[in-house]
């Protein structure tokens, strides 16, 4: 049972690190630039493909992995000045829209490049193991390294949010915008900035799903829509909030699927059990988004703002 | 002028739709009466949303979950007829008098329950809070293996009856859904020009404003919340009918995102728009890939929505008026 829980825990904490890189991105482009974009599940998208190709002609994991995310910032790039840059002055609503409708060209796009059929990645040999952890609980080493991935990013980023001129000038950008503008910050780049790098982190997170995962078209909106709860439960804008919402949403996930069968099941018959258990653990993180927003409707760490 | 236009224009579109099944039985295509039975459905749903998004400022993203509660009443009640079997000690029913008017009530209370929570939020928030209940519901319908799971069920009797209309003959059918969104359309032209519009109207330009000369704005938008949700039942409920088949895809996120694309295509605030909105969508869905076809692109027509995202992204930057504005310039 302990064995069990435990690697259900880490799992929880490995899915949880995807959606905080995939998270990350997606609150700093909201809480700095203040716009809403549905298309950052594409980049997690073009991130794996963009592995699952290198990796392909080149046979290399870790050549892939490397050239996989500037591929993604160059597509982020582009989005950047092509689209993103017209919608700073718009409303959300312009925002939602023109962003699904380049969901819409990215995925066809992808379908016309790659197909329908999934690809599917191997483990590299260099991380295919699993380790002892402390305890006795054996554990994929490719999920260790994810794991380790996750925290590395998060420390970096908080380093540079926290203790370098760029990071206070985005600060200070997500409180009041026209202010840092005047201070004679070049606003432009600094958006440009935080979009690519946002994309670089969903890229790396999808490069690294690869071999988790099937790649396939949509899989970036799935996994986006779970950021949108987490970005929400932390408070947008907050990386430490998206964060803490990234390994609560994934925590509660993977142990739902895992346990709430079982513990209805002593209850209930197990027909009926597993009926409502299916639904239940799927809805678990929307429950928890709701609970979370009306106690709290700014989310656990709120972001001053001053519009 | 404008308004005489106007009217003129909109008497114009009801007597095309009126005489439309005649028209394609003519031709020799009623097997078109099918589409346009979908475009007036459909038509009923984006005019809901419409008020949501064009008169209240309330961007819903998770409107196709109250599609999928209308419609999943009809299924179940079909299902439980068929089956010979009770929920929860009730018969099913096939009965029309029976399905719709539960349908509608439960998509009542199932938008006074979303909105009683999702309208505490505000902004981007609401949008992402009603995403995620659309997306809640989306699962509970998936996880509902007893009427089909991921794929749905059929509804073996055929559709709802009627005293005196035989819904399963294709005209009355298409008859029945316009009556309905005539009706519907009416009354949320009522409901706009009444002093309750002007207080959404004031809610979407500033909600502070009209809380501090005593208006509790929470509360008209949670009535404006489920006038949209019943609406948006009825559509799916009357879709359930249409095509006698009930599934989860049509509470997909992407579904509601269609809608609001709709809204937006037509002109938002204008309940014509949205109708005009669903036309061309459906239009396009139809046509572009033959368009494409036509233009020597065979690839791209398979992949239509390639050409179809660009378009909307112009709309959207360019052209906020939508198809609305086009038949209406503003002349000042």
């Amino acid at each position: 049972m302990s064995q069990l829980f435990l690697e259900q825990l880490l799992n929880g904490v490995q899915l949880g690190m995807f959606l905080f890189l995939v998270s990350a991105g997606l609150t700093l482009v909201f809480g700095f630039m203040n716009i809403i974009n549905l298309a950052h599940g594409s980049l997690f998208m073009i991130g794996a493909y963009a592995m699952a190709l290198i990796g392909g002609v080149t046979g290399s994991f870790l050549a892939a992995l490397v050239l996989s995310v500037p591929v993604v910032a160059c597509a982020a790039w582009v989005i950047e000045i092509v689209i993103i840059r017209r919608l700073h002055a718009r409303d959300h609503l312009d925002q939602v829209l023109a962003t699904f409708a380049l969901i819409l060209f990215i995925n066809e796009g992808t379908t016309m490049l790659f197909g329908r059929v999934p690809l599917f990645l191997d483990v590299p040999e260099s991380l295919s193991g699993t380790v002892t952890l402390p305890g006795g609980v054996t554990y994929p080493l490719y999920r260790v390294a994810i794991i380790g991935a996750g925290l590395a990013v998060a420390l970096a980023l908080w380093l540079i949010i926290a203790r370098t001129r760029v990071g206070m000038q985005i600060r200070a950008g997500t409180t009041n915008r026209e202010t840092v503008e005047q201070l004679g910050v070049n606003i432009d780049r600094l958006n440009t900035l935080i979009f690519v790098v946002g994309a670089m982190f969903a890229g790396l997170a999808g490069a690294l799903a690869g071999p988790l995962t099937s790649v396939e078209v949509g899989m970036g909106e799935n996994l986006l829509i779970l950021c949108f709860v987490c970005v929400v439960i932390g408070g947008i804008g907050s990386i430490r909030g998206a964060m803490l919402g990234a390994i609560t949403v994934g925590v509660v996930d993977t142990m739902g699927r895992a346990f709430v069968p079982d513990i209805l099941g002593r209850f209930l018959d197990p027909a009926t059990a597993s009926g409502i258990s299916a639904g239940l653990s799927s809805m678990s993180i929307y429950l928890l988004m709701v609970v979370v927003l009306v106690f709290r409707p700014t989310g656990l760490f709120p972001v001053a703002r001053s519009v | 002028m404008r308004y005489t236009h106007h009217l003129r224009f909109m008497l114009g579109c009801l007597a095309a739709l009126l005489i439309l099944p005649f028209v394609l039985q003519a031709t020799g295509s009623s097997y078109l009466i099918s589409t346009a039975t979908r475009l007036v459905v459909f038509a009923i749903a984006a005019v809901s949303l419409d008020l949501l998004i064009g008169y209240a400022g309330l961007v819903s993203f998770g409107h196709a979950a109250f599609l999928g509660v209308g419609a999943y009443t009809v299924g179940i009640l079909s299902f439980h007829a068929y089956e010979e079997t009770t929920l929860i000690g009730l018969p099913g029913s096939l009965s029309g008098l029976v399905a719709l008017p539960l349908a509608l009530a439960l998509s009542a209370l199932a938008a006074l329950v979303v909105g009683a929570l999702s309208l505490r939020t505000r902004g981007v928030y609401f949008i992402m809070i009603t995403l995620s209940f659309g997306q809640m519901l989306f699962f509970l319908f998936v996880s509902l293996e007893q009427y089909g799971g991921d794929d749905g069920m059929m509804m073996f009797e055929g559709r709802n009856t009627l005293p005196l209309l035989d819904l399963n003959d294709r005209v009355s059918f298409y008859y029945f859904c316009l009556a309905w969104f005539v009706l519907f359309f009416w009354f949320c032209t009522w409901l706009v020009r009444s002093k309750f519009g002007r207080t959404l109207a004031a809610i979407k330009q500033n909600q502070d404003r009209l809380s501090s000369i005593g208006i509790n704005a929470y509360w008209a938008k949670l009535q404006v919340f489920v006038i949209a949700g019943v609406g948006a039942g009825l559509a799916g409920a009357l879709s359930a009918n249409h095509t006698e088949f009930v599934s989860p895809a049509l509470t997909h996120w992407t579904r509601s995102g269609d809608l609001m694309i709709v809204v937006i295509l037509g002109g938002m605030g204008t309940l014509v728009g949205p109708v005009l909105g669903t036309f061309l969508f459906l239009l396009l869905e139809e046509f572009l890939p033959l368009i494409l076809r036509g233009l020597g692109l065979g690839l791209l027509s398979e992949h239509w929505r390639f050409v179809f995202g660009p378009i909307l992204i112009l709309v959207v930057l360019y052209a906020k008026t939508g198809l609305y504005g086009l038949i209406f310039p503003r002349r000042d």
